[in-house]
């Protein structure tokens, strides 16, 4: 499947460094913000080398997801991702965030609800992506089209460590 | 007062995403019967046991779709079920001896197909799909079923469609944010009569589903934009005329909900049942302040937690 990715000359950041933690990513008590941009970095970095592998920077590096962007409410059980597609037209940004809810059921308890939007003014089509990536249905049906499953899997599987 | 959960049905692998009660069924000697269907491409039929008041799965339906069933409605006869699948097709079920058989196969939807409807008399079905068209089909003998009309009009998925409850006037609902109304011409063509969106008082995001009172001279609608709309017609003019009396917006129910609305239904004594993504479940009722001509609803109950995970469907079962 063609992907589009268009990003010859990603804007690079300093990395910044950060303390080692607990490698046990299936918590059943409270969420770490932290644990959840680990797990999606894997996911997002994915994508900055799936077209363009001499450009293999995590996507923090690009900007597209730090861990301001990830805000977990314990109590009522929700959690907000808020990601930047790399470039304003990125048609990529669908699919990130498919990725990303996928993975995030697979890693938290069910009842958690998962709301993934992309950063506000960093996609031209913000309002269509976001409703996109938050209509439940439409996200169980594109799952079950085989040849986004089969993205979506390679991005999630192809990058375990 | 309060909500009481009688018993839970496990049998589903995934998610349940709808459920039909049969219209025969429930009634002095028949006990109740109804549908549901699921994300594990089956659909299941549960009957309750009269001596223990007990429910029990009596048929499962499978190896027909290829993928989820979203919706499932039983003809007003209660002799067929139709299911609409993602797979794209829409199933016709039969009771033969004991065993459900599909009897029928409608295709001809581009993608998923959402909802299902059959109208009062049960000689037409609607179905609706993410391909932005609503089909009408006309029951024919020997359980055929041929299209009669393709109604475009909406401008993204449509997630539901119902058939007015004594008139043969079609409503469906869409993630283009309105609800549409669609009649015969006089010519036997399909038209969009109404459409109901933001302009007159619709709602700002996706509309999930919609119900009819008993008399079906009032409508709830309910949204991902958190509120209930009731809409309201005109009575005597619906009866009398050939003319379609359009519908209006009564009053809106906002700050009850926080997540979106996913189903909603009025029950024969007035009460609208909600159910969200929050996994509560929401009742409200007319509260008549003595003004003739205004209308308001008041919240009677709310039951959080009412499912562990977002509440898909709610309907209301048959009698007592």
């Amino acid at each position: 499947m063609t992907l589009g990715l268009i990003n010859a000359n990603p804007v690079v950041h300093a990395k910044k460094e950060r303390v080692a933690r607990n490698e046990d990513l299936h918590c059943d008590d409270a969420v770490d913000p932290l644990e959840i941009y680990d797990i999606l970095n894997l996911i997002l970095f994915f994508f900055s080398d799936i077209r363009d592998p001499e450009h293999p920077y995590s996507l923090e590096q690009l900007s597209v997801l730090s861990e301001e962007s990830i805000t977990v409410d314990d109590k009522l059980g929700r959690i907000l991702i808020t990601f930047t597609p790399t470039i304003q037209h990125c048609s990529m940004a669908t699919i990130i965030g498919l990725c990303l809810r996928v993975k995030l059921q697979e890693c938290f308890p069910p009842h958690y609800k998962v709301d993934i939007k992309v950063f506000p003014g960093s996609h031209a089509d913000e309002e269509a992506v976001n409703k996109q990536l938050n209509d439940k249905e439409r996200v169980a049906a594109a799952l079950e089209n085989p040849n986004l499953r089969q993205l979506v899997d390679e991005c999630l599987y192809s990058n375990e460590l | 007062m309060e909500l009481k959960e009688i018993q839970t049905l496990e049998g589903h692998s995934d998610k349940v995403w709808g459920l039909s009660w049969n219209p025969a069924t429930g009634t002095s000697d028949i006990p109740p019967v109804f549908a549901s269907c699921s994300g594990d491409k089956t659909v299941r039929i549960w009957e309750q046991n009269s001596s223990n008041r007990l429910w029990h799965c009596k048929a499962v339906l499978e190896e027909t779709h290829t993928r989820t069933v979203r919706s499932c409605a039983w003809s007003p006869s209660g002799k067929l079920l139709a299911t609409a699948s993602f797979d794209a097709t829409t199933a016709i079920w039969e009771n033969i001896g004991g065993d459900f058989e599909c009897v029928s196969t409608l295709e001809g939807h581009e993608n998923e197909v959402k909802s299902v409807s059959w109208n009062a008399s049960g000689s037409l079905l609607a179905t609706c799909s993410r391909d932005k068209t609503v089909w009408i089909w006309e029951v024919m003998a020997g359980n055929e079923f041929e299209c009669v009309s393709v109604l475009q009009g909406h401008t993204q998925d449509v997630k539901m469609v119902k058939w007015h409850p004594t008139m043969d006037v079609l409503f469906s609902c869409s993630y283009d944010n309105t609800v549409k109304v669609w009649a015969e011409d006089g010519t036997g063509d399909w038209e969009c009569v109404q459409t109901l969106g933001e302009s007159n008082n619709g709602h700002s995001s996706t509309v999930w589903a919609f119900a009819f009172n008993a008399e079906g001279d009032r409508m709830v609608t309910c949204s991902d934009d958190l509120t209930l709309k009731i809409w309201k017609t005109d009575v005597g003019r619906m009866q009398s005329s050939d003319d379609l009396a359009p519908w209006t917006h009564l009053c809106t129910l906002s700050g009850y909900h926080d997540r979106t609305i996913f189903s909603v239904h009025w029950s024969r004594e007035g009460i609208i049942a909600s159910g969200a993504a929050d996994d509560a479940l929401r009742f409200f009722v007319e509260s008549k302040d003595g003004l003739v001509d205004s209308s308001s609803y008041k919240l009677l109950l709310k039951k959080e937690k009412a499912h562990d995970m977002d509440i898909n469907s709610v309907q209301w079962g048959p009698g007592a």
